[in-house]
C-alpha cells in the first residue's frame, strides 16, 4: 500500500491493515460475535447507568474482597476463551484423518494450542487462585484489608492488561506459534519474526508484574496482619497454603521476568542469549523457564489443597486430621518444588546421574503430597460428611488426583519419560492434576465461599449438574489421551495418518463437549442463583457451620470485615468461638481507619497496556510516550496524600445493628 | 483404635480454663504502612532473583566470545575501580542522609541526598562512557553471547541506579514540599535499602565480571 | 529383567489389547526395557493408589451424614501411629522406586552403548559392529546420513535387526525430538549440539518415526519410516539408495535441502560429503562461516581480541521465515578466519558456492492461503 511511505512506518510501526486477519473466516465471525456481545454489554451498562457504579465501587476499589471477586470474574471470562481453544483443538484432531487436513491450517492451529496453554495457566488458573486468596486470606486471619490495598488494585489491573493483550492478538495480528513456553530458537526472531511471540512476551511481562506484587502483598499481609493470638501454627490451612504459594510466587516469577527479558533482548536488540550463532545457548532458556515453570505448578495447586482442607473439615464436621503434618507437608512441597525442574526435559541429554537425581527429587514430592491425601482421608474418617457441592468436588478431586499423581511419578522415572515425554500421556497427566487438582479446587472454593462474598448460596441443583458434567467429561476427555500416549502419539499434532486412532480422539472430543456442558451449567447456576437469591440468602454469615474466622462476620462482610479485631486461640478459630459461647459485641465501636479508593491502579495498568501494545508493533514513539506517562503517573501518585478515611462510629453501629436484626430474624 | 482417639484436643483444655475473650475491645490505631519495610524487603529479594538470573546467564555465556573480544581486551580496571568508588561513596553519603533524617534535620539531609544523587550520576556517566567506548570499538551487545550477557547484567544494574536517582529526585521534592513526614521517612528508608542493595549487587558485578574477567 | 516380561502381560496390556499400543508392545530391546520400567513403576504405585482410592470411596460412603450409625468423633484429629503410617508408606514405595530409577536411568542412558542386542545376547556374542547413523532434523523432514556407507536419505531409514545402532543427532534450525516409539525413547535434536542414542531393533518391519517436539508449521508431517530388515534386506536397501540416482549430497545440495518444506517424500542420495554432518553440527555448511568448534577453540584461548570484533558477515540469504517484517537488527554470522575456499578469510567471499534462491520466504516457509495472497507484502529486499 504505502511501501515507500516511511511516515506510515514511523506512526504505525509494523501495524498495517494486513495485520487484521480478514482472511480467517473463523476469526472474522468470532470478532463479529465479540463485537456484538461487547456492544450489548456496553449498551446495557450505559442503559442502566452502571458506569459510575462500576468505576467508583469496583474498578477503583481497594477492598480486597471486591478485588478478589474481580479476579475470579476475570478468570471465568478467560476460561471461556481458553476452553473455546480447547474445543477447537479437540475438533480438529477428531477429524484430521484419512488425508483430511481438518478445518484449521497449521498457522491457526499452532496459535490455538499456544494460546490455550498460556490463557489457562496465566489468565484462568492464576486469577482464580489469586482471587480466592485475595478474598479469603484477610478474612481468615482477622484483618481488615491486605497490607498494600492500592498495590492490590494495581496488581489486578496489570493482570487484566496482560489478558487484554492476549485477547487483542486474536483480532490484531496473531498470537505465538511456539507452544506455551516459547522455547527458542523457534521463538527467536529468526524463526518467529511475527508479532505472536511479542504478544506472548508482553502479555506475560505485564501480568507478571501484577502477580509478583500481589505475592509480595499477601506475604506481608499474612506475616504482619494476623489477628492477636494467631501464631503461625494456628493459621488456617488455606492461609498456610496461600503463604507458601506467595513465597513461591515471589521466588519464582522474577525468574520468568528475567528470562523473558533476555528473550526480548534477543528479539528486539539482536542480542545472542538463545540464538544458534554467536555463542548463544537455547538450552539455558529451557532451564530457566522451568525453574519458574515447575514452582508455578505448585503455585496453582497449593491453594487448591488449602481449599480442600477447609472444605473437608467443614463438611465432615470435624477437626482437620494431622494439622501439623499438613503444614509440614506444605512447606516441604514448597521447598522441593525448586529441586525438580529438570524433569521437564530428561530427553535433552543430561547425564544419567543428573537425570536420576531430578527424577528421585520429583518422586520425593509425592511423599508429602501423599501424606496430605491421607490427612483428608482421615478427616473424613469418623466424620459426619454432608455432601454439599464443595464436598463433592473434594471427593472427586481425591479420586482423580491420585491417578494424576501416579502418572506423574511414572513420568519422573527418566527411562519411562523417554517414551512418554511430549506424548499425549503427558498431556493427559498434567490435565489430570491441573483439572483434577486446581480446577476442581477452584470450583469447590468458589461454591464454598460464594455465600460469603455475595450473601447467598449458589443453587445446588445446577452446581451438581456442573459437577457431574465436569467430572464425567474429564474422564472421557483425558483417559483416551493416556491410551493415545501409550500408542506413541505425541502432542501438538495437527493431522494424523493412522485411522485407528480416530475413535480415541472422537471420545476425547465428546469429553470436551461434556465439559462444555459443565461450564454452561456453572454459568446457568450463577444466573439461577441470582434469580433465586432471596431463597438462597445466607442471613447467618455461617451457612455451612464452618470453622474459620471468615464465617464469624456477616455475608457479605462489611467493608471493614470485623467491627472488632478477633482474638484467636485455635486454628479453627470460629469453631472455637462457637463452642465457647462467643457473644458478638454490640456496642463500644470505634472509628475504623480504611484506605480510599483510587483510579491510579487502572490508569497505570492502562498505560502499561498501551506501552506493551506499542512495543509489540514497533510503534516506538507510542512506547516512549506510554512508558514516560507510566513513570510520571506513578510518581504523581506518591504526591497523593489523601489516601485514607475513617469510618465513623455511627455508621459502624448502624451496619452492626442491621446484622443483629438479621441474625435475630434468622434465629426466629 | 483407642490409642488413636486419645489425641483429642489438648489445646482446648488450656484455653477453657479462663473465660476466653474473643475480640480486642479497645484497639489502637495501626500506623499506616506498618508492613512497608517488610514488603519492600520482599520486593528486593525478588529483584535479587532477577540479578541471580542475569549472573547465572553471565556465568554460562561469559566465555562465549564468538571469536570476538574478551574481557581482557575490553575492560579498563582503573576506570571500573573509579566507578565502583563512586557507588560506594554514594552509599556512605546516603547513610549520612539517613542519620540526618533520624535527627529530623531537613536541610543537611537534603544536602547529603543531593551528594548521593551526584555520585550516582557520576557512576552512570562513567558507565555510559565505558559502554559507548566498547560499542565504538565494535564490541556491541550483538557481537557475542558474552557481550550480550555483559551489557544486560551491567545495564540492568545501571537501569536500577537510574530509577534510584529518579526516585531520589522525587523524594527530594517530596521532602521540600511536605517535610519529613512519616510517609517520607518510610520512603527514604525504602530507597536507602534499594540503594545499598544496588551497591551489594555492584560488588558482585565488580568481582565476578570485571576482576575475574581481567585477572583470571 | 526376565521376570519383568511376565509382569508385562498384566493389566495394562490386557486393557489395551484392542489397539496398537506401541509403547507397551515395542520391537526394540531398549524400548522393551523402558516398557518394563513403565509397568513395574505403575504396579509399585498401584500398591498404594488402589487402597487410597478404595478408602476414599468407603469413607465417603460410610461416614455420610445420613448414616447415623457410623461413629462420629468431631474432635479427633491426631494419631501418631497413623501419621507414622501415612508418611512412611509413600516413603517406602518411593525408596523402592528411587532405587529402580537410579539403576534403570544409568542402564538405559541413551548415551550408553548398549550391552546386549536382545535378552541374553551380548553385543560381543552378536558379532555385529554397531551401525552408525547421523540424524539431522531439518525444517520439516529428517535427514539420515550413513557414514559407513557414504549414503544419505530423507524421511526413511533402515537398520538390520539385532545390530546395535549408534545415532548421533543434531538439527539445522530449531529443536526437535527424534522418536521411533518401537525402537527406543526419544532424544532432543538441537541445532549446534549433538545428542546420542544407542538402540537396537529386534523385529523386522516398518515402524513409525517422527519429531516429538513441536518445531513449526510442518511439524505434524515430519514423519519417516524406520525399516527393520534382515542383513540381506539391508544390503539391498543400501544398494538401492546407491542406485537411486539421487546424486551427491554436498554442501550446496544440503543448503537447498534445509530450506523449509512440508510432507517431503523419501529422497535418496547415492553419495554424501563425508564432512557434512560435522559441518552441520558446527553450523558452518555455508562457506565462509566460522565453525563452532573453531570458535570454541578460539574462545578457549581468549577470543580474537578487538580485531575479531568486526569479523562478521551479514547473512546473504535468508533460509528462514521472514514475513515481510523488517528486523530491528539485521542478522549476521561470524566469518571464518581462513578456509580453503577463502584463504584470506572475510575479505574474500566464498564465490565457489552460490547458494539457493535468495528470495525471502513467506509464511513459515510456505505459500499463504490463497485468500490472503492479494494482501501479501511484496518482497522488499530481494
Amino acid at each position: 500500500m504505502f511501501e515507500n511511505f516511511d511516515l506510515q512506518k514511523a506512526i504505525f510501526g509494523r501495524l498495517t491493515l494486513e495485520s487484521l486477519p480478514f482472511h480467517e473466516p473463523i476469526l472474522v465471525v468470532t470478532f463479529l460475535g465479540v463485537l456484538i456481545g461487547g456492544a450489548a454489554v456496553v449498551g446495557a451498562i450505559t442503559y442502566f447507568k452502571l458506569w459510575g457504579y462500576l468505576w467508583h465501587e469496583w474498578f477503583t476499589s481497594v477492598d480486597h474482597k471486591r478485588i478478589g471477586v474481580m479476579y475470579i470474574v476475570l478468570g471465568l471470562v478467560m476460561l471461556l476463551r481458553g476452553f473455546a481453544d480447547a474445543i477447537m483443538m479437540r475438533a480438529q484432531q477428531a477429524i484430521a484423518f484419512n488425508g483430511s487436513e481438518g478445518y484449521l491450517p497449521a498457522h491457526h492451529f499452532d496459535q490455538i494450542f499456544t494460546a490455550h496453554g498460556v490463557i489457562m495457566i496465566f489468565f484462568v488458573a492464576m486469577p482464580l487462585v489469586t482471587g480466592l486468596m485475595n478474598f479469603v486470606v484477610p478474612l481468615q486471619i482477622g484483618a481488615r484489608d491486605v497490607a498494600f490495598p492500592f498495590l492490590n488494585n494495581f496488581s489486578f489491573w496489570m493482570t487484566v492488561s496482560g489478558a487484554v493483550l492476549v485477547m487483542a492478538s486474536l483480532f490484531v495480528g496473531e498470537f505465538a506459534r511456539t507452544g506455551w513456553l516459547a522455547y527458542p530458537p523457534l521463538s527467536n526472531y529468526a524463526y518467529s519474526p511475527d508479532v505472536g511471540v511479542d504478544y506472548y512476551i508482553w502479555a506475560l511481562q505485564i501480568a507478571g508484574v501484577g502477580t509478583l506484587l500481589s505475592g509480595v502483598n499477601l506475604i506481608a499481609t499474612i506475616v504482619k496482619m494476623r489477628a492477636p493470638g494467631m501464631s503461625l501454627m494456628k493459621m488456617p490451612i488455606f492461609t498456610w497454603t496461600s503463604l507458601c504459594t506467595n513465597i513461591l510466587i515471589v521466588a519464582a516469577f522474577p525468574v520468568l521476568t528475567g528470562v523473558l527479558v533476555l528473550l526480548s533482548l534477543d528479539r528486539y536488540v539482536g542480542m545472542n542469549f538463545f540464538t544458534n550463532d554467536f555463542g548463544g545457548n537455547p538450552m539455558m532458556y529451557v532451564n530457566l523457564i522451568w525453574i519458574w515453570g515447575h514452582p508455578e505448578v505448585y503455585i496453582l495447586v497449593l491453594p487448591a489443597f488449602g481449599v480442600f482442607s477447609e472444605v473437608t473439615a467443614t463438611f465432615s464436621g470435624k477437626r482437620l486430621f494431622g494439622y501439623t503434618s499438613m503444614v509440614y507437608a506444605t512447606v516441604v512441597i514448597t521447598i522441593l518444588s525448586y529441586l525438580v525442574w529438570l524433569h521437564h526435559f530428561f530427553t535433552m541429554g543430561s547425564g544419567a546421574s543428573v537425570n536420576s537425581f531430578f527424577g528421585i527429587t520429583t518422586m520425593i514430592i509425592s511423599i508429602p503430597t501423599g501424606a496430605k491425601l491421607f490427612n483428608w482421608l482421615f478427616t473424613m474418617y469418623r466424620g459426619r460428611i454432608r455432601f454439599e457441592v464443595p464436598m463433592m468436588w473434594t471427593v472427586a478431586f481425591m479420586l482423580t488426583f491420585v491417578i494424576g499423581g501416579m502418572t506423574g511419578v511414572l513420568l519422573a522415572v527418566p527411562p519411562a519419560d523417554f517414551v512418554l515425554h511430549n506424548s499425549l500421556f503427558l498431556i493427559a497427566h498434567f490435565h489430570n492434576v491441573i483439572i483434577g487438582g486446581v480446577v476442581f479446587g477452584m470450583f469447590a472454593g468458589i461454591t464454598y465461599w460464594f455465600p460469603k462474598a455475595m450473601g447467598f448460596k449458589l443453587d445446588p441443583f445446577w452446581g451438581k449438574m456442573s459437577f457431574w458434567f465436569w467430572v464425567v467429561g474429564f474422564y472421557f476427555a483425558f483417559m483416551p489421551l493416556y491410551v493415545l500416549g501409550l500408542m506413541g502419539i505425541t502432542r501438538r499434532l495437527r493431522v494424523f495418518d493412522d485411522p485407528s486412532l480416530q475413535i480415541w480422539f472422537i471420545i476425547a472430543a465428546f469429553g470436551a463437549f461434556l465439559i462444555a456442558l459443565g461450564i454452561g451449567s456453572f454459568l446457568v447456576q450463577i444466573v439461577v442463583s441470582i434469580k433465586n437469591r432471596e431463597k438462597l440468602r445466607d442471613t447467618t454469615g455461617d451457612p455451612w457451620n464452618a470453622r474459620t474466622l471468615e464465617w464469624s462476620t456477616s455475608s457479605p462482610p462489611p467493608v471493614y470485615n470485623f467491627a472488632f479485631t478477633p482474638v484467636v486461640y485455635d486454628h479453627d478459630a470460629w469453631w472455637d468461638m462457637k463452642a465457647h459461647g462467643y457473644k458478638r459485641p454490640l456496642s463500644g465501636f470505634k472509628p475504623i481507619h480504611m484506605p480510599k479508593n483510587t483510579g491510579a491502579g487502572i490508569i497505570l495498568a492502562g498505560l502499561a497496556l498501551v506501552t506493551g501494545f506499542a512495543l509489540i508493533w514497533y510503534i516506538w514513539w507510542l512506547a516512549a510516550v506510554g512508558f514516560i506517562a507510566l513513570i510520571a503517573t506513578a510518581i504523581g501518585h506518591t504526591f497523593n496524600y489523601n489516601r485514607s478515611f475513617n469510618i465513623p462510629t455511627q455508621q459502624i453501629a448502624e451496619t452492626e445493628l442491621e446484622r443483629t436484626q438479621l441474625l435475630q430474624s434468622a434465629g426466629a | 483404635m483407642t490409642a488413636i482417639t486419645a489425641g483429642a484436643s489438648a489445646a482446648r483444655a488450656g484455653a477453657a480454663k479462663e473465660e476466653p475473650v474473643f475480640y480486642v475491645a479497645d484497639e489502637h490505631e495501626h500506623a499506616d504502612g506498618g508492613s512497608t519495610l517488610l514488603g519492600f524487603w520482599l520486593y528486593l529479594m525478588s529483584d535479587c532473583l532477577v540479578f541471580a538470573v542475569l549472573f547465572a546467564t553471565y556465568g554460562v555465556l561469559g566465555g562465549s566470545f564468538a571469536a570476538g573480544p574478551s574481557p581482557k581486551d575490553l575492560f579498563d580496571l582503573p576506570l571500573v575501580a573509579l566507578n565502583t568508588s563512586m557507588l560506594l561513596f554514594s552509599s556512605i553519603t546516603y547513610g549520612f542522609a539517613v542519620l540526618e533524617m533520624q535527627k529530623n534535620r531537613v536541610q543537611p539531609m537534603l544536602m547529603w541526598l543531593v551528594i548521593t544523587g551526584l555520585f550516582g550520576a557520576a557512576f552512570l556517566g562513567i558507565e555510559l562512557y565505558e559502554f559507548t567506548h566498547m560499542i565504538l570499538e565494535g564490541a556491541t551487545p550483538q557481537r557475542s553471547a558474552f557481550l550480550s550477557s555483559f551489557f544486560t547484567l551491567v545495564g540492568t544494574h545501571g537501569l536500577h541506579v537510574t530509577f534510584g536517582i529518579i526516585w531520589m529526585i522525587t523524594l527530594i521534592t517530596q521532602v521540600r514540599m511536605f517535610g519529613l513526614t512519616d510517609a517520607n521517612k518510610r520512603r527514604l528508608l525504602c530507597l536507602s535499602m534499594f540503594w545499598h542493595f544496588l551497591d551489594v549487587v555492584w560488588i558482585g558485578v565488580f568481582t565476578f565480571v570485571y576482576l575475574m574477567g581481567v585477572l583470571r | 529383567m526376565k521376570r519383568f516380561r511376565i509382569v508385562a502381560l498384566l493389566p495394562l496390556l490386557a486393557l489395551l489389547g484392542g489397539c496398537n499400543a506401541v509403547v507397551l508392545n515395542p520391537s526394540g530391546d531398549i524400548a522393551i526395557q523402558q516398557r518394563d520400567l513403565v509397568i513395574i513403576s505403575t504396579i509399585l504405585m498401584l500398591l498404594i493408589i488402589i487402597p487410597v482410592m478404595a478408602l476414599t470411596v468407603w469413607f465417603a460412603w460410610h461416614y455420610r451424614q445420613s448414616n447415623t450409625s457410623a461413629q462420629y468423633e468431631p474432635e479427633w484429629s491426631h494419631s501418631t501411629h497413623l501419621e507414622l503410617i501415612i508418611w512412611s508408606a509413600p516413603l517406602l514405595i518411593i525408596i523402592c522406586l528411587g532405587a529402580v530409577t537410579w539403576m534403570a536411568t544409568h542402564m538405559l542412558d541413551p548415551y550408553r552403548p548398549i550391552s546386549r542386542t536382545s535378552p541374553g545376547v551380548t553385543v560381543a556374542e552378536a558379532k555385529k559392529p554397531p551401525l552408525n547413523v547421523q540424524v539431522v532434523a531439518l525444517d520439516w523432514k529428517w535427514l539420515f546420513i550413513y557414514p559407513d556407507y557414504g549414503i544419505a536419505t530423507v524421511n526413511e531409514m533402515a537398520a538390520p535387526v539385532d545390530q546395535p545402532i549408534n545415532f548421533k543427532i543434531s538439527a539445522s534450525s530449531v529443536m526437535n525430538a527424534f522418536y521411533v516409539p518401537a525402537l527406543a525413547g526419544m532424544v532432543y535434536a538441537m541445532p549446534g549440539m549433538q545428542t546420542q542414542l544407542h538402540a537396537v531393533i529386534n523385529k523386522a518391519g516398518t515402524f513409525k518415526g517422527f519429531s516429538a517436539n513441536y518445531s513449526g508449521a510442518g511439524f505434524s508431517e515430519m514423519r519417516f519410516n524406520f525399516l527393520g530388515v534382515d542383513q540381506a534386506g539391508f544390503d539391498k536397501w543400501v544398494a538401492d539408495v546407491k542406485a537411486s540416482g539421487g546424486g551427491n549430497l554436498g554442501r550446496t545440495e544440503y543448503l537447498d535441502l534445509e530450506r523449509p518444506s512440508e510432507a517431503v517424500p523419501v529422497k535418496k542420495f547415492a553419495t554424501v560429503d563425508p564432512q557434512l554432518f560435522h559441518l552441520i553440527l558446527n553450523m558452518c555448511v555455508q562457506p565462509g562461516k566460522m565453525c563452532t568448534h573453531e570458535m570454541a577453540a578460539i574462545d578457549a584461548k581468549g577470543g580474537l581480541g578487538l580485531a575479531g570484533a568486526y569479523n562478521v558477515q551479514s547473512i546473504e540469504y535468508d533460509k528462514f521465515a521472514r514475513r515481510g517484517s523488517d528486523p530491528v537488527v539485521k542478522k549476521a554470522y561470524v566469518a571464518s578466519v581462513c578456509t580453503k575456499a577463502a584463504p584470506m578469510g572475510m575479505d574474500v567471499q566464498a564465490a565457489a558456492v552460490t547458494p539457493v534462491s535468495s528470495a525471502p520466504l513467506t509464511g513459515a516457509g510456505l505459500p499463504r492461503p490463497s485468500m490472503f495472497q492479494s494482501f501479501a507484502p511484496k518482497p522488499s529486499n530481494s
